[in-house]
């Protein structure tokens, strides 16, 4: 019983950063039908940059702030110099401009801090708190209680607010949007700002449990993706409820089977889904016209 | 002489004859290193645009079935003393029938979907070889023996260059003959419109499995070659990275190219290696390229080539 | 004796009723035209046809067996073939090649003379590429054979498809709106590709706005209203037939 509870614990931790970086995915897939596999790179940038902040003396606050802008502003930019432009380019082209940026950040990364892991001192403190048996570090929490919060926010923004309202109506109807006065180029640039930020908010959360280098957002990305695809492309709850599932299930999976296989689980879980249930969890079903 | 100026004959003789004079300017070994993982790259490029650029179906996991028939072939000849080429031809059948049995349940998949899917694959079997390392060596890799062909070792990278020569110019004649056929137009059919070619007989799925199959053996046959010429494998050719630059090549050598695969093998072969004394920058100059010839040459270079040849023929009539 | 019998058949999008209790048939080696207004279910009952919908209730029946959710790509087999509305013209292929593909059953598919270019099968596909080329002539396409498909114009895409279709040897030939877009000129050409096609011995299922066209080439009219058989007979019959008049005719007039 604390075993499995030491497994869910670990779980849910990993399991909100997959569902903070497949919400990245749901939000630059919603309002562009882009696939952004530089996902992972934006987590990697979040917590490199604070990591490298705090270590110059800068307050945990104004670091993770500063981190955040500097993300926004490499994803804003993605938008405008990488995607903007190839705008009608089919799947693959942007699939292949999205990697080539993911690529070109990692480089960036090298030339900019270098090759080695960074580490972040726990927000507060390394006490482990004892839960029935299993015992839970406080970082965990942090990292749960940010992502429901940045759900929580994501929620009232795209529910509660006009313009995020509106960059919901432009997903689902690009045309009728723009007709109605939205500016789509605006939407697309806030939907990167946004999936940067929250890739940034991620990456600062977890750098103090899983250290963090200039490779650290490849499989993050990759498991982002995972979630963001089981909960049904686009769909923003799904996402979350995806990398939930992706974080326990690859916790329990290297607990009771193999922790050598960790890795490929969120994987396996994936092409399951894809080949039973191929919208996702979910998804909706499309129809072709002829 | 107009014979040589359709793409086809004129391609292949052009292709033999840059291969056949490049040697000229290798000053050493070095060189015919780099040209044979060109030619290597060039093999699985052709296969794999049957399957993106003409089927239009995207594989980001072919990386993996590379890496699976270079590790048939390690554990064939030095584990179970197989001679080199049952192993190649072993590892090639092994990993058709898995590339048939995944072909169905991912083909069904479209865009991003169909991308995860292969990805997933690909990281799959990217993780087993990692992990049994009592096959595999795991992670530090395995050392793989010369081919060995009747008797004769291929020793040198010289040897090399010229199987890899010969066994381009055939891949791409039988990839060119593919093409042009009843099997190769069903296959840009289902691409062009797939309702229309159901309409008049073509079983689309059936074509793409096909072609699912095809690349995934080509990528085994050379993974095998690899193995053999390197004489060390990881389980590095599998992953994500290696899948991605097999598409890139494809891509920046233009979509329903044959030719154009070759020419995106070669560069993005060379210029890593050209831009060796630069190590810090490479991978910031790799991603801007891939980036660049998508956003301003989404064709690919030869066919933007050829385009811009035609119109300035054109031009002055 | 009839090619294709439709009985009951219905389909539903959603609670909403594209074809309600429908049924008719086609006597092979007639041209049959399926008028209505826009919305009326043409498009749908040739997708139900041909096998890309399948039917909610009811049947479709050609040459004496059921095909109601049988494969697209297996009708063909049996000698079906149509064109669409909205065209589905391989745009990565040349003109010739298009049609070629509509010949498709007809060649050597096998992987390895394919791969291998063993000279039975290539000699069986310059035969199939001199026949198309004999089609394009036929539908007035000659001047394309080599053209690219993306290169070409509207009205002649239209055209490639009937080549398309009539490659495929059909006993049964289904036109959606052949002569949509075209102008006078084309439209008369259209006209009597049409009636040479149905003077060689398939039947033609012709959907079709253009009504001078229709009334003239057609044996049979069945008029549809909201997925519903409106009116159905000779075209002098179906012309003085006051519903359609109201619904659809006295609408154009």
């Amino acid at each position: 019983m604390a075993e499995l509870l030491q497994y869910l614990f670990a779980g849910l931790t990993s399991g909100a950063i997959y569902a903070l970086a497949g919400l990245g995915f749901a939000i630059i897939y919603n309002a562009s039908h882009v696939i952004n596999f530089a996902q992972g790179e934006f987590i990697m940038i979040g917590g490199m940059a604070t990591a490298t902040l705090t270590a110059a003396g800068v307050p945990l606050p104004a670091a993770a702030l500063a981190a955040m802008a500097l993300t926004m502003l490499v994803g804003v930019a993605l938008e405008k110099f990488a995607i903007e432009p190839a705008r009608d380019a089919d799947v693959v082209t942007i699939i292949i401009i999205t990697i080539g940026a993911s690529i070109f950040l990692r480089g960036a990364a090298q030339l900019v801090w270098d090759k080695e892991f960074h580490a972040l001192a726990p927000f507060s403190g390394e006490d482990p708190i004892r839960v029935l048996g299993a015992t839970l570090m406080p970082q965990s929490l942090w990292v749960v209680g940010v992502a429901m919060a940045v759900i929580a926010g994501l929620w009232w923004f795209f529910n509660r607010t006009l313009f995020g309202k509106a960059m919901l109506a432009t997903s689902f109807n690009r045309l009728a949007a723009q007709l109605m006065g939205i500016g789509v180029k605006k939407v697309l640039m806030v939907s990167f700002a946004l999936s940067a930020a929250l890739g940034a908010i991620g990456g600062i959360v977890v750098t103090p449990i899983a250290f963090t280098n200039y490779e650290a957002g490849i499989m993050l990305g990759l498991k982002g993706f995972s979630a963001a695809v089981l909960g049904g492309l686009g769909n923003g709850m799904g996402a979350v409820v995806g990398g939930l599932i992706v974080g326990v299930a690859e916790a329990l999976g290297a607990g009771y089977v193999s922790s050598a296989y960790k890795d490929a689980i969120a994987f396996v879980i994936i092409l399951f889904v894809l080949f039973f249930m191929p919208n996702g969890l979910f998804g909706k079903k499309g129809v072709d016209r002829v | 002489m107009a014979k040589l100026m359709k793409a086809r004959t004129g391609g292949m003789a052009l292709l033999a004859l840059v291969m056949a004079v490049s040697p000229l300017g290798f000053a050493n070994a070095y060189y015919y290193d780099v040209a044979v993982g060109a030619l290597f790259n060039a093999m699985i490029c052709v296969g794999l645009n049957l399957l993106i650029g003409y089927g239009g179906q995207i594989s980001l996991g072919h990386g993996a079935f590379f890496a699976l028939g270079a590790y048939a072939s390690a554990i064939g000849t030095s584990r179970w003393g197989l001679p080199p080429l049952a192993a190649l031809a072993g590892g090639g059948a092994l990993v058709g029938l898995l590339a048939f049995a995944l072909a169905r349940p991912i083909l069904r998949l479209k865009g991003h979907y169909l991308a995860m899917a292969t990805l997933g694959v690909g990281m799959i079997i990217y993780i087993v070889l990692k992990t049994e390392a009592q096959w595999t060596g795991g992670p530090d890799g395995v050392g793989v023996d010369p081919l060995t062909l009747a008797g004769f070792t291929l020793a040198t990278d010289r040897q090399w260059y010229w199987l890899g020569a010969g066994l381009l110019l055939l891949v791409v004649w039988l990839a060119l003959n593919l093409v042009e056929s009843p099997v190769g137009r069903a296959l840009r059919a289902g691409h062009g419109a797939q309702v229309g070619a159901e309409v008049v007989g073509v079983d689309t799925s059936h074509y793409k499995v096909l072609m699912f199959v095809v690349s995934a053996v080509v990528a085994s046959v050379v993974g095998s070659l690899f193995a053999h010429k390197n004489g060390f494998i990881t389980p590095d050719i599998a992953g994500f990275h290696h899948s991605i630059e097999l598409v890139t090549m494809v891509v920046l050598g233009g979509m329903a190219s044959i030719f154009g695969s070759v020419l995106g093998a070669l560069l993005l072969t060379v210029l890593p290696q050209m831009l060796a004394g630069f190590d810090d920058y490479e991978a910031m100059i790799f991603g801007a390229i891939m980036m660049g010839t998508m956003i301003f040459l989404p064709k690919g270079l030869l066919p933007s080539l050829i385009a811009l040849i035609r119109k300035k023929r054109g031009a002055k009539p | 004796m009839s090619l294709l019998r439709v009985q009951s058949l219905s389909k539903e999008f959603g609670g909403v009723h594209a074809i309600e209790d429908l049924s008719f048939s086609v006597a092979a080696g007639t041209i049959h035209s399926i008028i209505g207004p826009n919305g009326a279910g043409k498009t749908t009952l040739f997708n139900l046809i041909t096998g890309i919908y399948t039917p909610s209730a009811g049947m479709v029946e050609f040459d004496g067996r059921p095909i109601g959710g049988v494969a697209p790509s297996r009708l063909a087999a049996l000698g079906l073939s149509r064109t669409f509305q909205n065209l589905q013209v391989f745009f990565n292929m040349t003109a010739i090649e298009n049609v070629m593909v509509g010949a498709h059953l007809h060649l050597d598919r096998r992987f390895w003379p394919s791969l291998l270019r063993l000279p039975g099968s290539v000699r069986r596909d310059r035969a199939c590429r001199d026949h198309c080329a004999r089609l394009m002539d036929f539908v007035g396409l000659g001047a394309y054979v080599d053209a690219e498909a993306s290169a070409m114009p509207y009205g002649a895409l239209k055209r490639l498809e009937i080549a398309r279709a009539l490659a495929a040897k059909p006993k049964l030939l289904l036109l959606d709106e052949p002569a949509a877009g075209l102008n006078a000129t084309e439209s008369r050409e259209i006209d009597q590709v049409i009636k040479k096609v149905a003077a060689d011995g398939v039947t033609v299922v012709l959907v079709e706005h253009d009504m001078k066209m229709v009334m003239g080439i057609s044996d049979h009219i069945l008029a549809l209203d909201y997925g519903r058989k409106l009116a159905e007979g000779t075209p002098a019959q179906v012309r003085a037939n006051p519903d359609v008049v109201a619904a659809y005719l006295g609408a154009h007039s």
